[in-house]
């Protein structure tokens, strides 16, 4: 069994092998694996005894089960209005010149991938970027470059 | 449960209705037709695509038509200014995001937002064009089914008919916002997924984002090139729809009109798959037999029961993908089609005097799922692809008005001999419970050297609407030969539509239920509501098409299989008896295991 | 702050003497009707924007039959310009619990659920350890009610109630079509009652407090008080507890930069307000409601970068179901652009006045229904901004 079909049979086990388990279950193959593979969605797909296409319409409504490849660290930086006003392309084109991607790629050494979201609930403190869960608000260009440089040295 | 009746008023007219009747039902019963596109009679309710909004007196919302229950005291307007102004918009804004190159489609004219369009005089573009370059890349990957998202309007009718009524969920609605489209999954080509190729999601768009790959072009080249014979067979749904497309009305059977047009089309010899229907009775009949004794008497366990039944590519193609550990149940018949296809490219070829080479096959067939069957690589038993084009229902409308022909007026032909001759037997594969019909009038009869013991030869107890029909007969005084089967009680079993199928294979797998014989067809009520039928479809349209084929049935001179002459004929001079060796090689096959997910 | 507007503390407040579980066991004494009847007496409104009275609700649901019923705390804080559930969540999340607790007593549930939204999975670690204390004090208590978290995965549209029990069934978020309403056939098609966050708080302070207090404060169509989250051209963004129904040119005189051009009130979806009517306009249910957001624009604001930030949003959010709000949104937001670049006459966007009218009454829920909000005040109030 790979790595993957065990993860999901953990996972099915853990939350219940029902439709309602479906969301838990995709959520923790993401946490775990950065992105839904097809074997994964497959797996999952089999496991809940769903129909493949049903599995992928689910986890491609949600943004963030991603079905395509994503780095090691997921940037997702608030794109939405008081973000826009405070900031964020800045924060954008600084992360995406370090980076040496554009918002949507993914580092040829698959640490990072760089995005933007909508609202994550931190208006009064922006411009605001998710790293996989956590979050830093209060950004400034520079403050998001030393945030990156951690992640990259594996410190967090 | 007793219903209350509810008391409303649509537009000032006052009426009772039962308790859970949506506005939309209440609106025609007092004759006020409120225009939908995401709903079907089919289908459960959606309320998505907003078309059928109204004004509910003192709501501050419009209220889908479709999805609204009546209540007490309600005063509805189904064409008020607020309702007009929103379904013009709502039109509008589905036009704005549908390819609507409606003179270049192949639904134009059969096209339920081209006639909304039209209804509502949508002129000059208000919105901007939203359809995406990208959509406009059809997905022809399948030979059944051709899809166009840029036609797409989202009603989701095939992503429900896909999954309720066919259990299959090879379509599904993915992303959201302004991405949100139909597709499959990870967006492969159809070709790729589970898609049966059954064409249901055909006879329930309502635009021209689901049509059948189309062969109109390469019949015609056929019978234009002088350098071949072009014989065609039609299946027995054809002649009780066809009309439908023609101005004829629902029920009304056309036969010998459609043998008339199919001559004046050109094709060099009209024949019948009914006749291959029959051969298939002597066939799978003899199966079934063979295998209740190997099962009964020589306890053989690698015989497996219940038997199913094989005449439905759609059918076959989801237990490929679904159950491929029942495959040793399904017979090894092919398809009348197909058995067709392999006896004129051998028997039939050299009986006219014909090269097998020069000769082309074209199907008329109710079904978009058997222009897939025709090319599975194990369909060249007579050295050639057997059947070469298969053209739906509609398509052969489309041709007959190409060809200026007034159908209504056509003087009825007969079918050509030999391979034109057939039964009442026949006639009903066409209807779901038919092959089971036709297989126990034969079997019976074989057995008991006596005609089934039902009025008329009508056998009642597998025919009609449910879902799934269970019947049992008890075989009494029975030839000395088949002594074995003295005082068994045959349990068969009938399903149509593939949700209903997978119902009856869970049964099946469970050991719930123990069944010798089950007949599955892939769509609902059989081939007369096959995917390559004519549009529209309903539950009371097919119950009439059924109502057609079982009144042909009556008026045959033959109803049982194996007194078709020609059938005899075919068995005397070339095959010699069923599951013979040459029958083995022509008219039987095998099936393949293919991915579940 | 140097004005009139009323601060209030009670979301925040703590109680050193009584905790919530305390405030639960006390509450599940009474009769559930009664404590129906506070709530309905109190004049609590749901907090989330939509106002539903929160005593209506859990009666019709309390009166309906059935074994099965749900308690659910929407945290899918998504709209744009509000972020208080995610403090009211990080700071006072037994009084939520409380609240949710309270609630399954009086309806006769024995489950309830947090959908938590997956841009605050951040908070997870700490409620779920909260949560399991609580879980453990209620178990302890005798009170027969188990809280669970589900989380969400980043669709604005899962806050709307329906499409909420869809992703927590598996689903993709798609609002259903009403009736039947959450009180009937909610979560698992049972009967739910789903309360924002602060209102569940507020529950939970009214059972503790009496409905007087509560009551006191704000006016007779907005009672009580609400926890609005400023943000934008603010020297003091931040979360503030107000009282309801003050004029909003107190709340700019208070939370202004001094150059306030207009104030979005009640998020994305919500209005936005010039700076030549913020005296006649009040905050609360008989002026302008609001789930609480209050975005602030000065006059270096280009009011076409806002509208434009806020159809994009609408547009991507969109669950994309229904005609008029998967494809409107689209229109509304191509439309702008096109003005603006001059591929459409400024009359244009009198066409998108209109058909967000029939947004506004024919989609299938409010995501699509609100969107005419913000367009229609932005264009109402600064054409010229749009065109030019």
């Amino acid at each position: 069994m790979s790595t993957t079909e065990v993860l999901v049979k953990e996972l099915v086990e853990k939350n219940g092998k029902t439709r309602n388990s479906l969301m838990p279950v995709l959520q923790g193959i993401v946490h775990n694996e950065h992105f839904l593979s097809e074997e994964a969605l497959l797996c999952v797909a089999r496991e809940l005894d769903l129909s493949a296409a049903d599995v992928y319409g689910t986890a491609s409504f949600y943004t963030f089960l991603d079905t395509v490849p994503r780095g090691k660290n997921i940037v997702r930086v608030c794109k939405t209005i008081t973000c826009h006003m405070k900031g964020k392309d800045e924060i954008i084109k600084a992360l995406g010149n370090a980076l040496k991607i554009k918002v949507g790629e993914t580092t040829n050494d698959k640490k990072f991938t760089l995005l933007t979201a909508n609202c994550l609930g931190w208006c009064h403190k922006g411009p605001v970027m998710l790293v996989n869960d956590d979050i830093y608000p209060d950004l400034t260009t520079q403050k998001a470059l030393e945030i990156i440089e951690e992640y990259a040295k594996d410190v967090k | 449960m007793s219903k209350y009746l509810v008391n409303l008023k649509i537009n000032n007219m006052p009426i009772a209705v039962e308790e859970g009747t949506t506005i939309l039902e209440a609106a025609k019963k007092l004759n006020f037709r409120i225009p939908t596109l995401c709903n079907h009679p089919d289908l459960t309710v959606a309320g998505n695509c907003r078309v059928c909004v109204v004004e509910v007196k003192g709501a501050r919302l419009l209220a889908a038509a479709c999805a609204t229950p009546v209540s007490e005291g309600m005063e509805v307007l189904t064409n008020s200014e607020k309702v007009r102004i929103a379904r013009k918009h709502i039109v509008e804004l589905l036009l704005a995001e549908h390819n609507a190159d409606c003179t270049k489609c192949f639904k134009n004219g059969h096209c339920e937002l081209q006639d909304l369009s039209g209804e509502y005089r949508i002129g000059d573009h208000v919105f901007l064009d939203l359809v995406k370059p990208a959509s406009k890349i059809q997905d022809i990957s399948s030979p059944s089914i051709v899809k166009d998202d840029s036609k797409c309007i989202r009603c989701q009718r095939c992503v429900r008919t896909c999954t309720e009524l066919q259990g299959v969920s090879a379509l599904g609605v993915v992303n959201k916002g302004d991405h949100q489209r139909i597709s499959t999954f990870l967006n492969k080509p159809l070709h790729e997924v589970v898609c049966t190729n059954c064409g249901q999601c055909i006879n329930r768009c309502p635009t021209g984002a689901l049509t059948e790959r189309n062969y109109i072009e390469e019949v015609w080249n056929a019978l234009y090139n002088p350098a071949k014979f072009v014989v065609v067979q039609t299946a027995p749904a054809t002649r009780i729809a066809l009309g439908e497309d023609l101005g004829i009305q629902v029920g009304e059977r056309v036969t010998g009109k459609m043998v008339s047009a199919l001559k004046k089309l050109g094709f060099n010899k009209v024949l019948d798959t009914d006749f291959t229907a029959d051969l298939t009775i002597m066939e799978e009949g003899t199966e079934l037999l063979t295998r209740l004794k190997k099962a009964l008497v020589d306890k053989d366990e690698k015989v497996v029961l219940p038997m199913m039944t094989s005449c439905s590519p759609g059918w076959i193609k989801f237990q490929e993908h679904m159950y491929p550990e029942l495959l040793d149940n399904l017979s090894t018949c092919k398809s009348p089609q197909q058995m067709f296809g392999a006896i004129a490219k051998t028997y039939y070829a050299d009986k006219i005097n014909i090269k097998a080479q020069d000769m082309i096959v074209v199907s008329i067939m109710p079904c978009v799922a058997k222009k897939f069957e025709c090319e599975r690589p194990e369909m060249r038993d007579s050295g050639y692809q057997d059947v070469d084009y298969v053209l739906t229902t509609r398509e052969l409308a489309m041709m007959i008005k190409q060809a200026g022909i007034d159908f209504d007026k056509l003087e009825d032909d007969h079918y050509d001999s030999i391979l034109g001759e057939s039964t009442g037997a026949a006639v009903i594969f066409g209807a779901t419970g038919g092959v089971m019909e036709a297989a126990l009038r034969t079997a019976y009869e074989i057995v008991t050297g006596r005609e089934v013991p039902f009025t008329n030869l009508n056998i009642k107890p597998v025919r009609g609407m449910e879902g799934i029909k269970e019947a049992s007969i008890k075989i009494k005084s029975v030839k000395p030969e088949w002594s074995f089967l003295e005082g068994v009680e045959l349990n068969v079993a009938i399903a149509h539509g593939l949700a209903n199928a997978r119902k009856l294979m869970e049964k099946v797998k469970s050991g719930e239920a123990s069944y010798h014989f089950i007949e599955i067809m892939g769509c609902p009520g059989g081939c007369l509501g096959g995917g390559g039928q004519p549009i529209p479809t309903s539950p009371e349209i097919r119950k009439k098409r059924a109502e057609a084929i079982y009144s042909e049935d009556t008026e045959m001179v033959l109803r049982k299989s194996h007194e078709n002459p020609e059938v005899a004929e075919i068995y005397r001079e070339f095959l010699g008896e069923p599951l013979g060796h040459k029958s083995h090689d022509l008219l039987h096959t095998h099936y393949k295991a293919r991915k579940r997910y | 702050m140097e004005n009139n507007l009323k601060k209030v503390d009670i979301i925040f407040e703590i109680d050193e003497k009584q905790s919530p579980l305390a405030i639960l066991e006390k509450t599940v004494k009474r009769p559930a009707d009664e404590i129906i009847l506070d709530l309905i007496d109190s004049g609590l409104k749901g907090r989330g924007g939509a106002g539903f009275p929160t005593g209506l609700k859990w009666k019709f649901t309390r009166n309906e039959d059935n074994e099965v019923k749900y308690v659910i705390c929407n945290a899918d804080e998504g709209e744009p310009g509000t972020f208080k559930d995610r403090e009211i969540i990080d700071r006072v999340p037994e009084k939520i619990f409380a609240g949710m607790a309270i609630c399954g007593f009086v309806i006769g549930a024995k489950e309830g659920y947090i959908y938590l939204r997956g841009e605050y999975n951040f908070l997870l670690k700490n409620l779920q350890k909260k949560l399991d204390e609580f879980n453990a004090g209620m178990k302890k208590a005798g009170i027969e009610f188990t809280i669970y978290i589900k989380s969400g995965s980043g669709a604005y549209v899962c806050g709307e109630e329906s499409a909420l029990f869809e992703s927590m069934e598996g689903k993709r978020g798609e609002p259903r079509n009403k009736p039947p309403y959450p009180t009937v056939a909610g979560y698992n098609s049972k009967p739910t009652v789903i309360n924002n966050v602060e209102t569940l708080v507020y529950t939970t302070m009214i059972c503790h407090m009496g409905p007087e207090r509560f009551k006191a404060l704000g006016t007779k169509d907005s009672r009580g008080s609400k926890v609005f989250s400023v943000s934008g051209d603010t020297p003091i963004s931040g979360i503030y507890e107000l009282e309801l129904g003050m004029p909003l040119n107190e709340f700019v005189d208070g939370f202004g930069d001094g150059d306030t051009k207009a104030v979005q009130v009640g998020g994305a979806s919500g209005h936005c307000v010039p700076r030549k009517k913020f005296n006649d306009t009040i905050i609360g249910f008989e002026g302008i409601p609001t789930g609480g957001s209050m975005m602030i624009f000065n006059s270096t604001r280009s009011m076409y970068n806002v509208l434009h930030d806020y159809l994009e949003f609408f547009t991507e959010e969109s669950c994309g179901q229904c005609t008029p709000c998967r494809v409107g949104c689209q229109q509304l937001l191509k439309g702008i652009e096109a003005v603006k670049r001059g591929e459409r006459p400024p009359a244009y966007l009198d066409d998108l006045k209109k058909l967000t009218a029939t947004m506004k009454i024919a989609a299938k829920c409010g995501l699509g229904q609100s969107v005419g909000n913000p367009f229609n005040s932005i264009i109402d109030n600064f054409r010229e901004e749009i065109i030019y």
